[in-house]
């Protein structure tokens, strides 16, 4: 087992190299982070000169790579356009844990403009994962014994319905429904936009009423699609051999679904959880765009727009490693959980 | 098949009247099989009904109707004039989403031909060749997969927004960056069918009339297209048509997050940018391109289901 845990592990390295090297050829011609650096007023000719060769941008491609990966402390640098490099950079360079600074946010630290929106996605995820985990077995399992009852059929149907769901259609028609006709109604209604009511202040009330849309709108697709999965499942589990032997030995109904065919039916789950979880971390730009929720997604698509390389390819590479970690620990935990799979190689 | 099973078959042939039935052709059956599904019959259906809409559309309003902003008229609700209302610069919905339409579906097929023609290329040739080529396309394959769809797709059309001019074609003029979301979302979505043709080419180069056709000094390029490829179409089929429904659903999210294709060339993702602005005030405009996508994807849905069922060498239902 630790074998195959430090196998993995040598492979996942180069695999993140990889998409640092796509990541960061993609980010080349993003757009012109100086443009925006201004504000307002348009970046001089001469000050435009002198940025693009303070922040490195002058370097060709793999020197600009080399500098981000390790960064630029054991070189000297030329800071003032005399082209003799007597300054010594400061750059740390990814490895050593430093991923630059937002352009945008001058100076900020990118690890701090992530860290500052990250708590808020991961709670939108969470929550939206349990409800879905929770809902999917409930639904699967339920459809699985009733199998092609009329309640199996709605399900059938309403999870094709909601697996073709666009996010955005979703979100917008649960915020006219329950924010827009409710308060037409006289019902009580639900918030729509932002995280807390400034009014109010950022209390955990607030923050779990503002959160209901969100995470319903992110949960109708996957659970849509996590119920037909264990329903499958736990079909072809409940078709097996020591399955009839249970019941042919007299159990419960009750025992036999919950203890005998869940345990095994469940197991499929955890790849997909696995899976899935940090793709839910940046699945969220729809949503969080329409509910005006400042996750990752919104950092993201903002600092797209302005052409941020260092926060943009600080995301995406966080949200690459969080993939390539989690993919390792969904085939540990497979494995562990599954005592007839045994990775011996 | 028809003419190997005639000429050559071991099997005693029996004479017509000797027959209850004719033998079913593999395609007979495999439409026997499609048309029992009902669900992917509506599918068919439904999206035949969505092609005459947006091709028959467009013989009752031009394009230049379609774009024609009347200010004065804008966020009409729906009335007689405008079935589906206005927009925000009082353009006519109805003939919106027919034109739309046009591009959105437009858009679903020519990425999906991208897509497959890239999956079929890295796939076969990782497949077929193995080895060191397998491990470097492999390796890129999953490294693209791990970064999430929607983000490469939001960078590439930051990449490439703006960069190609506006075509003419059939004497309609298309704004350039309907191109660039075919490409870049043909570029990003073949890994998946990447994947499923190295696996059936992994399988299928094992078979003994693989190793006939090497011995009899076939080159390689008509092995893989025509002694591997026609054997593994069934899944490539299948994946293909899904593959529609999500490329249309790209096109969907990018342009409602204002990346897409740029107006005044309507798509059903692009008539909805924005709309979130409009929520309460004008909820026809939203409603309406977004029940358009959902019915769109959710027939090609239901259409791959069953084409899945139809094409799976192994079922045995007729």
């Amino acid at each position: 087992m630790t074998r195959y845990i430090i196998k993995r592990l040598l492979q996942g390295i180069p695999l993140i190299f990889i998409i640092s090297i796509i990541l960061f050829v993609l980010m080349m011609n993003m757009g012109d982070p100086i443009a925006t650096m201004g504000g307002r007023s348009i970046t001089r000719p001469s000050d435009r000169i002198r940025l693009t060769r303070q922040l490195g941008l002058d370097k060709p491609i793999y020197m600009q790579y080399i500098y981000w990966l390790i960064g630029n402390d054991w070189t000297k640098v030329d800071l003032d356009g005399d082209s003799v490099a007597e300054t010594s950079g400061t750059r740390r360079g990814i490895l050593r844990g430093d991923f630059g600074t937002s352009l945008v946010n001058r100076g900020k630290p990118v690890t701090k403009v992530i860290g500052e929106r990250l708590p808020n996605t991961i709670m939108l995820m969470v929550a939206s994962e349990i409800i879905v985990i929770l809902g999917a077995l409930a639904v699967g399992v339920y459809s699985a014994i009733k199998q092609y009852s009329w309640f199996d059929h709605t399900i059938t149907a309403l999870s094709f319905i909601g697996y073709s769901m666009p996010i955005f259609f979703i979100a917008l028609l649960s915020m006219y429904i329950f924010a827009v006709l409710f308060k037409r109604w006289g019902l009580p209604y639900l918030p729509t936009v932002g995280m807390f009511d400034p009014k109010v202040g950022k209390t955990t009330g607030q923050i779990l009423v503002h959160m209901i849309l969100p995470v319903f709108s992110m949960s109708v697709v996957s659970l849509a699609s996590y119920s037909r999965y264990i329903r499958s499942t736990m079909l072809e589990v409940l078709s097996q051999d020591y399955i009839r032997t249970a019941k042919a030995k007299g159990l419960p109904r009750r025992d036999v679904v919950f203890i005998h065919a869940l345990k095994n039916a469940s197991l499929p789950i955890v790849t997909i959880v696995g899976l899935d979880l940090p793709l839910l971390l940046g699945g969220a730009v729809v949503t969080e765009q329409i509910f005006a929720w400042p996750g990752m997604g919104r950092l993201f698509l903002d600092h797209v727009k302005r052409a941020d390389t260092p926060v943009v390819m600080g995301i995406l590479l966080m949200i690459a490693v969080a993939v390539v970690v989690f993919q390792i620990l969904t085939d540990i935990t497979y494995a562990w959980l599954d005592p007839r799979i045994r990775y011996e190689k | 098949m028809d003419s190997i099973s005639a000429q050559s078959s071991p099997i005693a042939r029996l004479s017509p009247d000797e027959l209850e039935a004719p033998p079913l052709t593999l395609r007979q059956l495999a439409w026997r099989r499609f048309r029992r599904h009902k669900m992917a019959m509506f599918g068919g259906i439904v999206l035949i009904l969505l092609f005459i809409y947006s091709i028959g559309g467009s013989f009752f309003f031009t394009e230049g109707y379609a774009n024609y902003t009347q200010t004065e008229l804008r966020l009409q609700p729906p009335s007689a004039a405008h079935p589906f209302g206005t927009d925000t610069v009082g353009r006519d919905a109805l003939a919106r989403t027919i034109y739309g339409g046009q591009i959105s579906i437009l858009i679903g097929l020519a990425a999906v031909i991208i897509e497959t023609l890239m999956g079929i290329l890295i796939g076969a040739a990782a497949g077929y060749y193995g080895g060191m080529i397998d491990s470097i396309l492999m390796r890129f394959t999953e490294a693209m997969l791990n970064i999430p769809e929607l983000f490469l797709l939001i960078v590439m059309a930051k990449n490439f927004g703006g960069k190609i001019p506006n075509i003419t074609l059939f004497g309609r003029e298309f704004s350039g960056s309907v191109v660039v979301i075919i490409i870049i979302i043909g570029l990003t979505s073949w890994m998946y069918l990447a994947r499923i043709v190295r696996a059936e080419f992994l399988s299928i180069k094992e078979n003994d009339f693989i190793l006939a056709a090497r011995a009899t000094g076939t080159p390689n390029s008509q092995i893989i297209f025509q002694h591997i490829l026609p054997n593994s179409i069934a899944p490539i089929v299948v994946s293909a048509t899904l593959g529609v429904a999500n490329a249309i659903l790209s096109e969907a999210y990018i342009s409602f997050l204002g990346l897409g294709v740029q107006p005044p060339t309507a798509t059903w993702g692009n008539m909805l940018d924005r709309a979130n602005n409009y929520l309460e005030t004008a909820p026809w405009l939203w409603f309406v391109p977004g029940a358009f996508i959902l019915l769109t994807v959710l027939s090609i849905n239901f259409l791959g289901d069953g084409l899945r069922d139809a094409l799976d060498p192994r079922s045995r239902t007729i």
